[in-house]
């Protein structure tokens, strides 16, 4: 009876290890101290301003604006990073060609090159006079100070989420299944679009929320390309600092409230649907 | 079974009689190759070039001046140490929490997980918000704050404060798969011969995940002294006093000040360089002494 | 349909997989490969599915040469060691792929497959379970899914690599028992690989033991227990005592005793003398061999009784009806019945 009682309100299982106390206190404390309070300041600040102006913060134009950017040009990107991303996981897991090492390395260049860097290189890259900026204005192709330049940026940014969780469930694919698919008369394209391309789809959206999760908050290396004029290649971030600086405070409460909640939600949603797949078809990723 | 399908692009599969079923026809791998590599071309080597010869453009006399400013060496001191306070507290931290939720089951775990992780998923902006609306003139501690004389932010406690939020989950992040990986048979050896808890802890288990934890670290520091977002909202900017090293380099550019901006930039990519190195270096000779899910 | 194997050989590299072999298997014959491991047995089996290509040789599948053809031609069905199944897919799915996935003008059409398959999984006894995901079903029923999935295109040959090879012994023994009425009833020719010989011999219509990537012996699961033709296959198939002896004008001779075997026609000279425990007559005296009770156990219907024949520490091994009362350190003499000699 006591042993029951004890087992119910027991918070952990016993075990002989020592620490948990200390180990868990040490890491709630972190935890409360850095993210929690500073996070719900930021709840309280944006509940504070009342519904009405909440609502009126959030609806106005040029934010409205900003946000639309901020999502739709990391929503491209993270469409173009699953796309080379899968190729390029495809390429280092698959085949043998000199330099793969190296490449292989690359990829973490974005998680590693700090994003003002990573904006100025890019800027100067696809500027109208940069070495390929200067290839694409006589096709009529403007990258740098256009929308098109927050897309690359992000791309950039984004490219090592999309191959880091693809690339290891790539190297997983039991070739027998293709092999399989080959012995029931797949041809090598039925084969990766049907059976292959399935497979990874799990992984390949988590590479994608993640890219694109990325994306929409990214600030450093997008400024110096985008131009920023207000309206057409001003992004959320960009907008909150504006508002900072002009000491708008609701104002930038209410952008980063809203960008918040449409990211978490976003991650809700991914969480699902990867929790789905794994009741479903026993893997996810 | 020997049939080890990855058939070189020049490999021996023209000897065949038949194409290798899982591979895909010479030409589609030579496009494939190619386009992942212009991919690459296009994103990833091509603008680390840039940062070099940019700051190369009037010649290494100048790049070298440039270096020698004042400024950039107080915004280099000043990233050092803010690195130096944001990566040892959350090293600390990192292994506290590996350690509650790899060894121990307890209710709540997987929440307590999901929170670790939050920073990944704001923007670092936002990041640098939260601590002005905690600390600002207008919030509910500044004025306690000014008239006890203690300055927050614009200053280095409040970079410090942001980058350790941004960098929060690096560490943690690294070590608990690779200790819930490792389990606690280890530990409970140790225990059972007479080892005390600290005993077991500094001569069991730091030297089982002492790899996982350098790379942990590596990924944290990179990111703790690149950060630009967050710092940027709570710096102020102030010239000489609170510009770190990715700061610098913004000013710079935006005062068309080119050279010196990559010159600095091109300090922050050689880090980039050398953090990717000795990742490379950690995966290729520890990949068993790290963590299997290497995502950030 | 008929499958001929052609004086194939096959490298890895440097290293040969298999080296000149040759067989012939008939329309609707259930043939099993079995040898150890790194006998080649896989890869010759891999070579007919057109999984690999040989170094030289030729493989014809009727009259038709089919070694040029790429897998996707021969029209084979195969079932892998781990299933490979689509895990994305239905098991309904999976069945009906090889007909989804054909050209249109070869494709029958929407309802057709979906009656096929449901038919194939009636077959294989699945019914009902064809909406479920192959995480959802247990080893056998994956294995059985796997099967109808091979079978649904209607393969000009069956090959199967260590189809039971992931499962439990007891779901072993009864897909084996399925499976040999699943033949019986559909006729495809069959090959399958394995390591196990009570499979081999209980299933197959004619076993193939290999080793060392070479073909060993081709026979009846009787020819080859019966009358093993190398040291090889008695040794690798069922129990043997092997022990040397000396030919003399046809006699055979245990160091200096007549062990009371006849082999005329045999040259003189050494020789190992091959036989199975249960081929011996228990004997009261004369040309015998003749040891110490060591060791006696009782597996179910036979009493096994190991021997110290005192010869260069040889020990034998023998079966007696469980009847034989026998006590440790008590004498037996005995004379193989049914034998076979090998020289070096």
């Amino acid at each position: 009876m006591t042993a029951r009682t004890a087992s119910l309100w027991q918070i952990r299982q016993p075990s002989v290890i020592p620490g948990f106390g200390l180990a868990l206190g040490v890491t709630l404390s972190w935890l409360t101290l850095i993210i929690l309070i500073p996070l719900s300041g930021l709840v309280w600040r944006s509940s504070a301003l009342g519904w009405t102006t909440f609502w009126e913060l959030a609806t106005d134009q040029r934010t409205v604006n900003a946000l639309r950017i901020s999502f739709g040009t990391a929503f491209l990107a993270a469409l173009i990073n699953v796309v080379f991303g899968v190729i390029l996981a495809w390429v280092l897991v698959r085949y043998r060609f000199p330099g793969k090492r190296v490449i292989d390395a690359m990829v973490d260049l974005p998680f590693a090159l700090p994003t003002a860097v990573a904006g100025i290189a890019l800027t100067t890259l696809y500027a109208p006079n940069g070495w390929i900026g200067s290839l694409l204005t006589p096709l009529g192709i403007k990258v740098a100070f256009t929308p098109l330049g927050i897309v690359f940026a992000l791309v950039f940014v984004g490219l090592p989420f999309v191959v880091r969780t693809v690339q290891p469930i790539m190297e997983e694919i039991d070739k027998e299944v293709e092999e399989a698919a080959a012995t029931l008369g797949a041809n090598r394209l039925q084969t990766i679009r049907r059976v292959l391309l399935p497979g990874l789809s799990p992984a390949v959206l988590t590479g994608f929320a993640l890219a694109f999760a990325r994306g929409v908050g990214e600030y450093g290396s997008v400024i110096f390309i985008a131009g920023n004029l207000p309206y057409v290649s001003e992004i959320a971030p960009l907008l909150i600092v504006i508002r900072l600086e002009e000491f708008n405070y609701p104002a930038a409460t209410a952008i980063a409230a809203v960008m918040l909640v449409i990211s978490f939600a976003m991650l809700l949603i991914i969480n699902m649907i990867q929790a789905w797949s794994r009741r479903r078809y026993g893997y996810g990723a | 079974m020997a049939h080890d399908g990855t058939a070189s692009p020049a490999g021996s599969g023209n000897t065949e009689l038949v194409r290798v079923a899982t591979s895909e026809h010479r030409l589609a791998r030579y496009g494939l190759i190619a386009a992942a590599l212009t991919f690459v071309a296009l994103f990833l080597v091509l603008p680390l070039a840039a940062v070099f010869t940019e700051a190369m453009r009037n010649g290494p006399g100048e790049f070298l001046t440039v270096l020698s400013d004042p400024e950039t060496f107080a915004a280099i001191r000043l990233t050092l140490l803010v690195a130096g306070i944001a990566v040892p507290l959350n090293l600390v931290f990192g292994i506290a929490a590996a350690w509650a939720i790899a060894k121990f089951e307890f209710k709540g775990k997987a929440f307590l997980t999901t929170l670790i992780d939050l920073p990944f998923s704001v923007s670092p902006v936002i990041s640098g918000l939260v601590f002005v609306l905690l600390f600002g003139s207008h919030s509910l501690l500044g004025p306690w704050l000014q008239s006890h004389g203690i300055q927050i932010l614009f200053a280095v406690p409040g970079i410090v404060l942001a980058t350790v939020f941004v960098t929060f989950p690096f560490v943690a992040r690294e070590l608990i798969p690779l200790m819930q990986e490792q389990g606690t048979s280890d530990e409970e050896a140790a225990l059972s011969l007479g080892a005390s808890g600290w005993q077991t802890f500094w001569h069991v288990t730091l030297p089982n995940i002492k790899w996982g934890l350098l790379y942990g670290v590596l990924l944290c520091n990179a990111r703790a002294m690149g950060e630009f977002g967050a710092v940027s909202v709570v710096s102020g900017h102030i010239r000489g006093l609170t510009n770190t090293m990715p700061l610098q380099v913004e000013i710079l550019y935006n005062e068309y000040n080119f050279v010196a901006a990559f010159a600095v930039a091109t300090l922050l990519a050689l880090l980039a360089l050398v953090t990717l190195v000795l990742k490379s270096l950690l995966e290729m000779k520890y990949s068993a002494q790290i963590a299997a899910s290497r995502r950030h | 349909m008929e499958v001929r194997v052609q004086n194939i050989r096959k490298e890895f590299g440097r290293f040969p997989a298999l080296n000149d072999v040759s067989l012939d298997i008939r329309s609707g014959e259930l043939i099993a490969l079995l040898g150890p491991s790194g006998s080649g047995k896989t890869t010759l089996l891999r070579l007919i599915a057109g999984l690999e290509s040989p170094t030289e040789g030729t493989v014809y599948f009727g009259n038709e040469d089919a070694s040029r053809k790429t897998v996707q031609e021969r029209n084979i069905g195969f079932v892998f060691q781990h299933y490979a199944l689509f895990r994305h897919m239905t098991v309904l799915d999976n069945v009906s792929f090889g007909l989804t996935i054909r050209p249109a003008g070869r494709r029958p059409p929407k309802a057709d497959i979906r009656k096929r398959a449901l038919e194939l999984l009636d077959l294989v006894q699945l019914s009902g379970l064809e909406k479920r995901y192959p995480a959802q079903l247990s080893g056998g029923q994956r294995q059985r899914v796997a099967l109808a999935r091979a079978m649904a295109v209607e393969p000009n040959v069956l090959l199967l690599d260590e189809p039971f090879g992931a499962l439990d012994a007891q779901v072993r023994k009864e897909l084996r028992r399925w499976l040999r009425e699943i033949h019986d009833r559909t006729g495809h020719t069959t090959v399958f690989v394995t390591h196990d010989q009570d499979e081999a011999l209980e299933l197959a219509d004619r076993v193939v033991v290999m080793s060392k990537g070479q073909i060993e012996q081709i026979g009846t699961p009787d020819e080859i227990y019966d009358t093993p033709n190398s040291p090889f296959v008695f040794g690798f198939i069922g129990q043997s005592n092997i022990l040397p002896v000396r030919v003399e004008n046809g006699q055979l001779w245990l160091e200096d005793r007549s062990i009371g075997v006849s082999a005329p026609g045999e040259a003189d000279g050494p020789a190992q003398l091959y036989f199975r425990p249960h081929d011996i007559e228990l004997l009261d005296g004369g040309g015998c061999i003749a040891g110490i009770v060591v060791q006696t156990r009782r597996v179910a219907g036979t009493r096994h009784v190991e021997l110290d024949i005192g010869t260069a520490n040889t020990k034998v091994e023998i079966e007696l009806p469980p009847e034989k009362a026998t006590s440790d350190r008590s004498r037996l003499a005995f004379r193989p019945t049914r034998w076979k000699l090998f020289r070096d």
